[in-house]
């Protein structure tokens, strides 16, 4: 039995309702609010984006871009679901291992020309060629297609690709395993089409602004690298009708002190609130400054492999550490951005996750500081024999607030000397990454909304696993989510054994803090994985 | 003079080529690589990618490649972080931002500098003197990652008249706040020298001479005792000439003018190291070619000196 999937609803109902394109100076077309005569929405990114090649791109305010430069797939609304991007619908056989996508007719890249089948297969094709090395190549590995690994690897000839048009409309994907989120990850940039012929006359030199040719909602009209870049509506774009944006400008502003005043002095719409400056922006302006939880965590972690410290070999002191930390101090005193406690590895925002009752989580400050001391003086440490370990961090001065709150909580709790070492980033990934650490800290944001983006990393061979953390009960349920149909209860499990076993202090979950423009209308709070669509944001009129 | 200049530019060759190896192997030395990165790239995706920029190659190959490069096609390689661009793109799109609002700084530095220095010097042991060694001593005291925020906080979020960074293509409200946050404090010890030199050069013997033959007291100033005062300030502006140029990098990254000096240390970070070393040869040969350039001004200055 075929499971038919088509989403016909929402997007499209509203794109009939509308008629005309002009909404500059009109009134919104659902909410009947009026709108700003000039739709400009102008935001704060932090460095130079990578590349707005969407096979290329690896960082977010690059991804950020190139979403709404290019469209592929599906697309996610605002609170994450999946919704018809170039796709109208798909459909999936039994076994879940061959998906079908069936393309929208009126689908245009911005010279005009049709979205085909083919420029997917192009694209896709051109992520996993040894030729391109793409940094996000593993994303299709991921998905697992047909023969992504071993091209990628070097074993098989790219046009081997489980990927073929059927038609210039119909899209066919094979999977070397069944994979129910399969079409969530089409929302992902890697995935996104690519122009076959434009890359074929300009080489790398495609993305820029004079030469790309993009089937988004926008195309690139300006880049001054490391100042700013700048997108413009696409006419050709199928749903250009509903676009109520005109020009969005991204400007790089590398110190988020200078952005913040930059954005109180009216020059931005959207930008970062610097680490426990929250609640007097709150206090200030109370409609602009907003804090919602985003699909990212804070922990550190031990590190286990033989070249570990052996007291960390111990469960007890593991534990005991992490039931030492007042997570309120951290969160409310220290980031004080709204940011939940994390007492769990996924963040409780993750789509389909039900947080497990971790007894941690149940008992009072006092209660845990009591039991650490117990724990830790069962392992043999005390006032004659302190625990005594080095804990790395990246340079920042957030990192290092919240590392020296950890080192005196452990200190005055339980006598235990840590002392702070801070590395440069790519010392630090290197130094983490070879196991050169007792105690390091880390910090992860979910590739697509489901809780294996986060637990996949404390599976023994996976490539994230710093701590080398080993457990095969681990190993074994998150294999068996891979393929399950409710792999809630999976995922449960494994986080109640991560409570045990505590190769990881979860210390707390991400929160999207920004200064927000009270005249945007319709940002996606309640998208955790902030993957956000100029085309469905608009200016009210002040 | 020619002859001297063309020994100069010589000897500056093994100077530059010296200056490329340490920095190539320096580079390649600290930990982290291009492509570390918090996900860690899988073996074989990692392999693909050095391969397709030679990194896989021996270090002296390497090298040889990049020298290679250089003296033949006169190409920096392409950028390892942003693959739409290469090295010669990114510094022929900086470069002229830097040096545009690098140059405006040192002359604001250079005029306002010698003029106080001056006016302290003849107006020794009044207010003006006092006013303007105040200043200068101020100037001096104010680095440009402090001047940057003041300006920000005066003239963008309190008074609303400058814009707090951008480009926007060199128009002068986007460069009046870079210029002057770079410009102040070189200001200040620019007049500095340029009072304790004319002070010292006003006590001289051909100056008390000139004053004795009757000469008017601007003619002594202007004709007599400028050019030996300048001559210790023109030795300290070739410095900061290269300063302004390439320690510009807090300025660009504070008022994100888009300059030079961000995609530097973006490089350094990110372990870019085609531009990392293309922007340290641009810094090298400008700095030995200011450096030639001064030592030709000393001629100009003082008929003693001989090339």
């Amino acid at each position: 039995m075929n499971t038919y999937i088509r989403y016909t609803l929402a997007g499209l109902l509203s794109s009939t309702i509308i008629t005309g394109a002009a909404f500059a100076a009109g009134t919104h077309p659902e909410t009947g609010e009026a709108l700003a005569d000039d739709q400009t929405f102008t935001y704060r990114i932090l460095d130079e984006h990578s590349s707005v090649d969407p096979q290329v791109v690896e960082d977010v305010s690059g991804a950020e871009i190139v979403r709404d430069l290019f469209e592929g797939l599906m697309n996610q609304d605002e609170d994450g679901n999946l919704v018809p991007g170039v796709a109208t619908g798909y459909t999936t056989n039994d076994a879940k291992n061959v998906y079908t996508f069936t393309l929208r007719d009126d689908a245009k890249w911005s010279n005009g020309d049709p979205v085909t089948a083919g420029d997917f297969v192009f694209a896709w094709k051109r992520a996993v060629d040894p030729e391109l090395s793409s940094p996000y190549a593993w994303f299709m590995e991921l998905m697992s297609i047909e023969n992504a690994a071993e091209i990628i690897a070097g074993n098989a000839s790219v046009d081997d690709l489980g990927v073929k048009a059927i038609d210039d409309k119909t899209l066919e994907v094979t999977l070397s395993a069944p994979l129910p989120y399969f079409p969530q990850m089409t929302t992902h940039s890697t995935t996104f089409p690519a122009p076959q012929k434009v890359i074929e006359e300009f080489g790398d030199a495609w993305t820029k602004p004079e030469n790309i040719v993009s089937n988004g909602a926008y195309v690139l009209t300006e880049h001054l690298p490391q100042e700013r870049s700048v997108r413009e509506r696409n006419e050709m774009y199928w749903d250009n009708e509903s676009t109520i944006i005109d020009k969005v400008v991204a400007l790089v502003i590398n110190d988020e002190n200078v952005a913040l005043t930059r954005y109180l002095a009216g020059e931005l719409d959207r930008t970062e609130v610097p680490a426990g400056q929250y609640p007097r922006l709150k206090e200030e302006h109370p409609d602009e400054a907003i804090s919602f939880p985003r699909l990212c965590n804070y922990y550190y972690t031990f590190n286990l492999s033989d070249g570990g410290p052996e007291a960390f070999k111990d469960p007890n002191v593991r534990q005991a550490l992490s039931l030492a930390v007042d997570r309120a101090i951290i969160t409310e005193k220290v980031m004080a951005g709204g940011q939940p406690e994390a007492y769990t590895f996924a963040p409780e925002a993750t789509a389909g996750f039900t947080v497990p009752d971790v007894e941690m989580a149940s008992m009072s400050q006092a209660e845990r500081d009591e039991l650490a001391k117990e724990l830790l003086a069962e392992a043999g440490f005390g006032p004659d024999n302190p625990l005594s370990f080095e804990m790395v961090y990246n340079t920042s001065e957030n990192h290092k607030k919240v590392a020296v709150a950890l080192s005196q909580m452990w200190k005055q709790k339980l006598g235990v000397q840590a002392e702070l070492a801070n590395m440069e980033w790519k010392v630090f990934l290197e130094e983490r990454g070879n196991q050169n650490f007792d105690l390091a800290r880390g910090a992860w944001c979910g590739d697509y909304n489901e809780a294996s983006t986060f637990l996949d990393l404390l599976q023994s061979d996976s490539g994230y696993n710093d701590g080398k953390f080993a457990n095969p009960r681990v190993d074994e349920l998150l294999a068996e989510a891979k393929t399950s149909d409710d792999p809630a209860p999976l995922y449960t499990e494994v986080e109640r054994i991560i409570a045990q076993e505590t190769p990881v202090i979860p210390i707390y979950h991400y929160a999207g803090v920004y200064m927000m423009d009270s005249d945007v209308g319709n940002w996606p709070v309640n998208n955790v994985e902030q993957n956000w669509y100029s085309k469905n944001l608009y200016k009210l009129a002040e | 003079m020619l002859a001297y200049s063309l020994r100069r530019l010589l000897a500056a060759i093994p100077t530059i080529l010296l200056l490329i190896i340490a920095c190539f192997f320096l580079m390649h030395f600290a930990p982290g690589g291009p492509f570390t990165s918090e996900r860690p790239l899988p073996p074989q995706v990692l392999a693909n990618i050095e391969a397709r920029y030679g990194l896989d190659q021996p270090l002296w190959k390497q090298l040889w490649d990049y020298l290679y490069n250089i003296v033949v096609h006169f190409d920096f390689g392409p950028s390892f972080k942003f693959k739409d661009r290469d090295v010669n793109d990114i510094i022929a799109q900086g470069f002229p931002i830097s040096l545009t609002y690098g140059s405006l700084s040192f002359l604001f530095a250079t005029a306002v500098g010698v003029s106080l220095g001056i006016a302290a010097a003849i107006r020794h042991n009044t207010w003006i003197d006092y006013f303007a060694v105040g200043l200068g001593i101020a100037a001096q005291a104010l680095p440009n990652f402090i001047m940057g925020p003041i300006l920000i906080l005066t003239f963008t979020l309190w008074l609303g008249w400058l814009p707090g960074g951008g480009w926007n293509g060199g128009q002068w409200q986007y460069l009046v706040m870079p210029v002057i946050a770079l410009a102040t404090s070189y200001m200040g010890s620019i007049a500095r020298i340029t009072r304790s030199s004319m002070l010292e050069v006003l006590n001289s013997n051909f100056i008390r001479t000139a004053r004795a033959k009757g000469l008017p007291t601007r003619t002594v100033i202007w004709r007599h005792a400028l050019k030996p005062t300048l001559l210790p300030v023109v030795s300290y502006l070739g410095p900061v000439f290269v300063y302004v140029l390439t320690g510009s990098v807090f300025v660009d990254i504070y008022f994100s003018t888009g300059g030079l000096g961000q995609a530097y240390v973006g490089s350094a970070l990110s372990r870019d190291y085609a531009v990392l070393l293309g922007v340290t040869i641009l810094y090298g040969v400008l700095t030995v070619l200011v450096n030639l350039l001064t030592d030709l001004a000393y001629a100009w200055f003082d008929p003693k000196i001989r090339y």
